[in-house]
């Protein structure tokens, strides 16, 4: 299901000898090769400052590698122009390690913003939204504004924000950091019922214990390097 | 409607400018509301001006010197090349010179009896007609005439009101200026203001960009924001600039008759005045939508 004529239909994401470094300082990452088939589920794990946050970031446009090549959606990303941006990001949900929800808006508005965005209609975002963070267990506080909720909360704000729109990837960073086990096995299980619908996913963890829950394959960074477990 | 409704994802109604913006276009439209009004009383008094400058008009000429029969020839031949001379003015309808015993029975009421009057040199008279419709130089005609004709003088009264109505289009394109200089200053601030706004909310128009936003998503949202204190703004002026004209037409009427030509409006200048707070709202969002989509397309 929405493979979207891309001419590598099998590869979401493809990295190819990729490197980063953050100003002049070291390379957190080097020579980088992977491939993500469409409709795949994987763990991104590494230890804290491993650089899982900053593969993300590679992967949904807000860094830049400072070497070797990225495809999105088959698409060169390094040769994107800036208006092509926006039509490839709403295909992609990420869920933000900090969340970055917006605390002017209520749970409602934020989880709302990728339809708006995009153009929805009112009556849809009416519809799907409450439906949505009742999934997730936020059902009465659809109206509470981020600052009001404990972390556990926003974290499921988040996470219902990343996936409204239902991307065709999903890169979710340490989205189960702030919450219970049953809660963190509760979003797991959308995680996985997404997938199902055919939405690739990446989720960066380093809970161990949650990784050898679930039976999927993992791409580990240690030293800068990543490898296929 | 008047302002937008529309919900914001930036939380833009609590920012200084929202505070700041409304007084100054307040008083930017105050300015050109008062501006205008002078351009358009001055511009009825002109058109009015100009009615009587237009029309028709006298040459005089004065006698040539010499004896009086020497004279009288020249006199003729100088009336002859004033004639011709108007007649290829363009703008200039007819000229025709008067002859002098039409003038004696000009003069008749003043002078009494003409019949003494025969043998003085006195000034032969054209009569010239001009198109109303084409502005005619009097100032310039008047020089050529001097200049080619000796002695021949158009009528002072013409050319000195010709030069008022030149000095008053002067006065009315300084007016109009400033009302551009106004507009100018308006549109300054109001890109100082969008540019603090997109430095204040970045964090948030940096989510806006990550969730798929689109540049004109977020210009429109400033925009929007930018045209209510916009027109907020002008409504306000507006309703300072009325009362303050409405006096000043007030104590004009009352001294109508007297010296004052009449200095009221006409009724394109009132709705120029009306129109006056939603131009000054459709600045402040051309502007602001301008100043973001420009700032945006810079970041990386
Ligand atoms: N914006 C940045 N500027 C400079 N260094 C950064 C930046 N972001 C991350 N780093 C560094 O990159 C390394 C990897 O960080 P990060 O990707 O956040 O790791 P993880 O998410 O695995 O904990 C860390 O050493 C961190 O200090
Ligand atoms: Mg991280």
């Amino acid at each position: 299901m929405r493979q979207k004529g891309s001419n590598q239909a099998e590869s979401v994401v493809t990295f190819e000898e990729v490197g980063l470094r953050y100003g002049r300082g070291p390379e957190i990452l080097q020579d980088v090769n992977f491939a993500l088939p469409a409709g795949s589920f994987h763990f991104l794990t590494g230890m804290s400052g491993a650089g899982k946050s900053s593969l993300l970031r590679l992967i949904y446009l807000a860094a830049r590698p400072s070497s070797g090549r990225i495809r999105l959606f088959g698409q060169d990303i390094s040769r994107l122009p800036r208006a092509e941006m926006p039509a490839l990001r709403r295909r992609v949900g990420v869920v933000f390690q900090d969340f970055r929800l917006l605390d002017h808006l209520s749970a409602l508005d934020n989880v709302a913003l990728p339809l708006r965005v995009a153009g929805a209609r009112e009556s849809e975002v009416q519809k799907h939204v409450p439906e949505l963070l009742s999934w997730v267990g936020l059902s009465e506080y659809l109206h509470a504004k981020p600052p009001t909720l404990s972390g556990g909360q926003q974290q499921r704000v988040a996470i219902a924000r990343a996936v409204i729109a239902r991307p065709d990837l999903l890169l979710a960073d340490e989205p189960t950091g702030n919450v219970d086990d049953h809660i963190a096995m509760r979003l797991l299980y959308l995680f996985e019922e997404l997938n199902r619908l055919g939405t690739t996913i990446v989720i960066a963890t380093h809970n161990e214990a949650l990784v050898s829950r679930f039976n999927h394959p993992r791409l580990h960074i240690e030293r800068g390097r990543v490898e296929r477990v | 409607m008047l302002f937008f409704r529309r919900r914001s994802d930036l939380p833009l109604k609590d920012d200084a400018t929202s505070r700041f913006l409304p007084w100054l276009v307040a008083l930017m439209t105050f300015l050109s509301a008062v501006s205008l009004a002078g351009v358009f009383v001055l511009g009825g008094v002109i058109e009015r001006w100009d009615r009587d400058v237009s029309g028709t008009l006298t040459v005089q000429v004065a006698p040539a010197p010499g004896n009086a029969v020497d004279s009288e020839v020249r006199t003729r031949e100088r009336v002859e090349a004033a004639v011709r001379l108007l007649r290829s003015t363009p703008g200039v309808l007819s000229a025709h010179s008067i002859d002098k015993t039409r003038t004696l029975q000009l003069l008749e009421p003043w002078l009494g009896d003409t019949a003494l009057l025969q043998d003085l040199p006195l000034p032969l008279l054209i009569d010239v007609t001009v198109d109303p419709s084409k502005r005619v130089d009097l100032d310039a005609l008047s020089e050529t005439l001097k200049a080619s004709v000796p002695g021949a003088t158009l009528d002072d009264h013409r050319v000195w009101l010709s030069r008022l109505v030149n000095l008053s289009r002067t006065v009315e394109m300084l007016a109009l200026s400033v009302v551009l200089m106004i507009g100018g200053v308006t549109s300054a601030t109001v890109i100082y203001a969008t540019r603090t706004g997109l430095a204040v909310h970045q964090e948030v128009i940096n989510v806006l960009h990550m969730i798929g936003a689109q540049d004109s998503y977020i210009a429109r949202q400033f925009a929007e924001r930018a045209f209510n204190l916009g027109l907020a703004g002008g409504l306000l002026g507006l309703a300072l600039a009325a009362p303050a004209l409405g006096m000043v037409g007030w104590a004009a009427r009352r001294l109508e008759g007297g010296l004052l030509p009449d200095l009221s409006m006409p009724w394109t200048g009132w709705v120029m005045l009306l129109v006056l707070p939603w131009i000054a709202a459709l600045l402040a969002m051309v502007t602001a939508r301008f100043t973001v989509l420009r700032s945006l397309a810079r970041m990386p």
